[in-house]
């Protein structure tokens, strides 16, 4: 087959392809050709492929509409392989590449000979407006039935299951001037912006800068528009000040000029990054800018008008008509009828006879239309019908004719006979709409301008809008603003800005448009053919009208009931449409019904940019021990606990067998219990805290007291909050007068730091205090067991003596030949030493201490045993026993309340409040299975009459449970209403699967009550 | 995402190193014991939910640590003011024009799409 007569609608001159190149790519599994410069979408209009798409809901046959990001029917699968997929790229926006693989997204088995499309009429009475809510409403079981039906059907794109082997990054960036847009308006603005040296980024979304004067009829200084764009843009990529950014969409604008843009990098040349020098280039950026200044020049679409049958395939935007003429060489068809509203439109039907192909007729809805193109379109002797306007299509896979009638616009009705032309090609034109979506992401409301029948942006401090974006349409005029804006937005960032001698536009004589939205059909609206508003979610001029008459007054409402503006679309062609058709059915004007508010993103991103390098390894960090590495050769089980990775268990081989978390943990505790043990501990948080008002700061954070604590002593602590509730615990030491250091739990140490700073700069001031983290300076080591002195001793110069080296004691020496502070604390109810290293030294002490270990069975234990061993001697975690409404006396604790201190500590007063003080508050006790061999789940919800009704009274929960291998027995600690006054008495437990389990109240200390142990 | 003026740092910072700790200006009660419950109950849970100016109070987790205050306009999101811990906002409900006030609150009216 010749080249000529596979690309059929190719014409043989003009437009900003490469020609003498040729590219083939599949869409849909067939073969096709096109050239550098096309788009997807260009270069299937020039092979004649109507049909790209079934639609959403209906299953009809849908063709190309527009020519850029407002395209709601040519959305393809992207990819070539599985690795490479990518949903929802608009052909109208992805350039054409050699090899380039696409399928409709939409269409099962096939868009030509749809399976849907034999029940489309029923799908369309099965899925009304508002079926979502609808269905929601029927049985929630039917909602599945619904949902498989809707998915397949509506072909949404999918995923690849495959790993992305492309990388994308991510770029803070900050720049005086924003331009979003490089139009007319953009280029000029950027060009002022730029001379007066402030730093400038000019993001445009599409494959080359200069928005429509790439394919303009109107000349620049008497010259093809488009030489104006190529020496203004040599000029602005000579300067060091200005960032050039194509085929990078501004996609979000949020809070204080915040703008996020999306950089295609490689999407244009292949379907995964090409590899260079043995590195594949990144794929995508997602530039986080911070703008001084943002200007808007980012245009305006046109807006179709609705009539019958306006989505059969060969119904185009007027402009997009002259779009694929003028910029890509293709024509869209052969016979062409254009109905319009205003003088734009002509522009199509000019450059379509000049391109070669027949203008059956332009339909113009004014009676009298007058201005320089209506003359150009006489001059060239084309026929013009006005007062009139297309009020129907026909055709199926592709028009046929238009059928085209007089009509009383004000009454809505057809007011004269019906005439039909023969065409296959139907281009309208119901004027243009600013593209305000990002002006509208930050909030601000639009405003409606009756004299360009379209909203203008609402804009917040710090930016402008320009040009089409801001209704002005007459390029003079356009480039004029944007010098404008450019010059202000450079003077606001501080610099100062000259003008720009503007290169001379025609001046064209123009006539006024006529408001038409909706066209009047013989029939009624809701008895017609249907009449799309909005292509990409299949809502029609009669649901909207559905919607209406159902109650539905507030444009969000019937925006939310119809889908109107859904998904990808966010409403680019078809809401303005939409409220034009609500005001009029509701009999209000257009700024009554208001507009809805659009949001990002304008189109979508792939979540490859979104995450940047966010990802595996690098998508939370990792906080490691300066023991790590000697865990996981010892082959543990890690634990995270909040971004650290703790020891969980080490598991041991046993006869060549690993063994379970069971046998392991069970090992570990006797291993404590019987010998001595070892923990990584280095992960508690720790806070110096030095100052002459220390003490007292301690005093008023702290529920116990602080003010006799001595130079060598240790002491627990517990915070709470000041509604009364325990947020932290620890041990604090006290290193010198002035000088203390506390410990919080490993998840609590940053937001403790911050909750001191917080009473002492808001509250207290005056006092003469500091704080500072030095978490990760130290190292701990707790040695812990009967054997944990002996070993100890071999290996520092500390006097370990019972009597002089004391319980709650901290001393300081040298441990394995470094400096070391060691504390006689205890978490596990055993003789404790925990060794404090400077971080650095962490590992030779460890393994000087795994040397000198070996023969009293040194035995590394994780938080999974500490937590068993805590639990026996019935130590509470902070946020496992509590949860927030937890007081101190709740979890028995009132030795560790000093009431009777001077000041009014944290927490204090809210421990009378009636609610503290009432008698069945949930407090902690212990359960004792009745059966041993029971380990009851955490959480579990307790009763007290297991043969109560349904619903049973639950008077508490388990916090913590496990087996203790040295009880040989469950064991667990709970909350219940008024457990402290219910020692002896029998619980009940009443699980999911019907089990119920037996349990008795008891002390929460399980193992050496009187607490001799860490004493010796 | 906002922008914010530390006012100890000296410069704007991005949003990411802050965090929002509430309104600001609540002071703890002198003598806690000398309230009633109600008053303490009032200390402890309720705050204003103002459309229009409100005072917050913020901190520099990640850079200085300091906290501060922020006068900020909770339908614009406008941050008109940031001020150290201690002094007075400059900019209140009061001090701003009420009827352009209530002018801009209206027109802001609708659901986020």
């Amino acid at each position: 087959m010749s080249q000529s007569k596979q690309q059929m609608f190719r014409l043989n001159t003009g437009g900003r392809i490469d020609r003498s190149r040729t590219l083939s790519f599949t869409f849909n599994g067939q073969r096709y050709q096109g050239h550098p410069g096309d788009t997807l979408a260009s270069a299937l209009l020039a092979n004649g492929v109507d049909i790209v798409n079934r639609s959403f809901k209906y299953s009809r046959p849908r063709g190309i509409v527009a020519a850029g990001a407002e395209e709601p029917n040519a959305i393809v699968q992207l990819g070539s392989n599985e690795a490479a997929q990518v949903p929802n790229v608009r052909a109208t926006q992805q350039a054409l590449f050699d090899g380039l693989t696409a399928c409709s997204t939409n269409g099962w088995p096939n868009v030509q000979r749809d399976l849907m499309g034999l029940v489309g009429k029923l799908g369309g009475q099965f899925m009304p407006p508002g079926f979502y809510y609808k269905t929601f409403m029927a049985p929630a079981s039917m909602w599945l039935t619904y949902e498989k039906y809707i998915r397949k059907a509506a072909g949404l794109g999918r995923s690849p299951m495959e790993a992305d082997p492309d990388s994308y990054d991510h770029f803070n960036q900050h720049c005086d001037v924003l331009v979003v847009g490089a139009g007319a308006a953009g280029l000029a603005a950027a060009l002022a912006a730029a001379r007066s040296g402030a730093r400038v980024i000019v993001a445009d979304e599409q494959e080359e800068m200069g928005g429509s004067l790439l394919a303009s009829r109107e000349t620049l200084e008497g010259k093809p528009a488009d030489q104006w764009v190529a020496r203004v843009l040599g000029e602005l990529a000579s300067y060091e000040n200005v960032t050039l950014l194509p085929r990078t969409t501004a996609n979000g604008y949020h809070d204080h000029n915040f703008v996020t843009l999306h950089e295609r990098r490689t999407e244009h040349l292949g379907d995964t990054a090409p590899v260079e020098n043995g590195h594949r280039q990144v794929r995508a950026r997602l530039h986080r800018v911070r703008a001084g200044q943002v200007i808007l020049s980012t245009g305006a679409h046109e807006r179709p008008l609705v009539y019958a049958g306006n989505d059969v395939p060969g119904n185009l935007l007027a402009g997009a008509v002259s779009t694929y003429i003028r910029r890509y060489g293709v024509a869209p068809g052969r016979k062409l009828v254009l109905s319009t509203s205003n003088d734009y439109g002509y522009r199509a039907a000019l450059d379509w006879k000049e391109a070669g192909c027949e203008v059956v007729a332009i339909v113009d809805a004014r009676e009298a239309p007058a201005g320089d193109w209506v003359d150009a379109a006489r001059a060239q002797g084309i026929k013009i019908i006005t007062g009139s306007a297309v009020i129907e299509a026909k055709g199926s896979n592709r028009v046929t004719a238009a059928r085209v009638a007089k009509i009383d616009i004000d009454a809505f009705k057809v007011s004269g006979p019906v005439q039909e032309l023969a065409c296959d090609t139907i281009a309208s034109s119901g004027g243009y709409s600013p593209v305000i979506h990002l002006a509208s992401h930050t909030g601000a409301r639009p405003t409606w301008r009756e004299d360009i029948l379209g909203f203008v942006p609402g804009l917040v401090k710090g930016v402008q809008a320009c040009g089409g974006a801001k209704g002005t349409y007459t390029l003079g005029d356009v480039l004029a603003e944007g010098v404008e804006a450019g010059i202000r937005a450079a003077a606001t960032t501080g610099y100062t800005a000259q003008t720009v001698s503007l290169p001379s536009a025609e001046r064209l004589q123009q006539g006024p448009a006529v408001a038409l939205f909706q066209v009047p059909h013989e029939k009624s609206t809701l008895r017609g053919p249907k009449q799309f508003v909005d292509l990409q979610n299949d809502v029609t001029a009669a649901g909207i009208e559905l919607a209406t008459r159902e109650g539905f007054e507030s444009i969000e409402h019937i925006k939310r009931y119809t889908a109107m503006g859904f998904g990808t679309d966010q409403g680019k062609l078809g809401n303005i449409n939409g409220m034009a058709i609500a005001a009029r059915c509701l009999k209000r004007s257009i700024p009554e019904v208001g507009t809805t508010v659009f949001r990002p993103n304008y189109t979508p991103v792939t979540f490859g940019a979104i995450v940047g390098r966010h990802c595996r390894d690098l998508f939370d960090p990792e906080r490691y021990t300066a023991l790590h590495h000697w865990h996981v050769e010892r082959g543990a089980e890690f634990e995270d606990v909040g971004q650290w990775k703790r020891p969980w268990y080490y598991p041991q081989k046993v006869n060549g067998k690993a063994e379970t978390i069971q046998e392991a943990v069970a090992r570990e505790c006797l291993a404590v219990r019987e010998k001595v043990g070892i923990l990584d501990a280095s992960t508690l948080g720790k806070i110096d805290i030095q100052g002459p008002d220390a003490r007292e700061f301690l005093a008023r954070v702290y529920t116990n007291k602080w003010e006799k604590l001595a130079v060598g002593k240790c002491r627990y602590g517990l915070m709470c909050k000041d509604d009364g509730m325990v947020t932290d615990d620890g041990v604090t030491s006290c290193l010198a007068e002035n000088h203390f250091l506390m410990t919080t739990t490993t998840g609590g140490a940053a937001a403790i730091l911050e909750w001191l700073e917080l009473w002492h700069q808001t509250e207290w001031p005056e006092l003469d205090v500091y704080f500072s983290s030095v978490t990760d300076h130290w190292a701990t080591m707790t040695i812990t067991g009967p054997e944990a002195r002996k070993l100890l001793a071999e290996i520092s110069d500390i006097d370990l003596d019972r009597d002089s080296f004391k319980f709650m004691d901290w001393r300081s020496g040298k441990v394995a030949g470094v400096p070391a502070r060691v504390f006689r604390i205890s978490f596990t109810g055993e003789l404790t030493f925990e060794i404090n290293v400077q971080a650095n030294y962490a590992m030779h002490v460890w393994q000087t201490l795994f040397k000198h270990g070996e023969k009293y069975g040194l035995t590394p234990y994780g938080t999974e045993t500490m937590h068993v061993l805590r639990a026996e001697k019935g130590f509470i975690i902070v946020g496992q026993e509590t949860d927030g409404s937890v007081t101190p006396e709740d979890l028995g604790m009132q030795w560790a309340i000093g009431y009777d201190k001077p000041y009014s500590w944290i927490g204090k007063r809210a421990l009378t409040r009636s609610d503290t003080k009432r008698e069945n508050r949930k407090q902690l006790v212990g359960l004792r299975p009745k059966d041993p061999k029971v380990v009851l789940e955490e959480g579990a919800q307790i009763v007290l009459d297991p043969k109560h009704a349904i619903p049973m009274p639950m008077v508490g929960h388990v916090t913590s449970s496990y087996y203790s291998p040295i009880l040989d027995s469950g064991f667990a600690l709970a909350v219940v209403k008024g457990g402290h006054q219910r020692l002896g008495e029998t619980v009940y437990l009443p699980m999911a699967d019907g089990q119920t389990f037996e349990a008795e109240i008891v002390s929460t200390i399980f193992y050496d009550p009187k607490g001799e142990r860490q004493n010796v | 995402m906002f922008y914010i003026y530390c006012p100890y740092c000296g410069e704007h910072r991005e949003e990411e190193e802050f965090h929002p700790k509430g309104q600001a200006h609540i002071e703890r009660p002198k003598e806690p014991e000398a309230c009633s419950d109600e008053e303490w109950g009032n200390y402890l849970f309720f705050r204003d939910n103002p459309r229009g100016v409100h005072h917050e109070m913020w901190v520099h987790a990640v850079g200085c640590r300091k906290f501060f205050n922020m006068t900020r306009h909770t339908v614009s999101y406008e941050i008109l003011e940031t001020y150290k811990m201690g002094e007075q906002p400059s900019i209140t409900a009061d001090s701003q024009a009420k009827p352009r006030e209530a002018a801009a609150v209206s027109q802001q009216e609708g659901v986020r799409a």
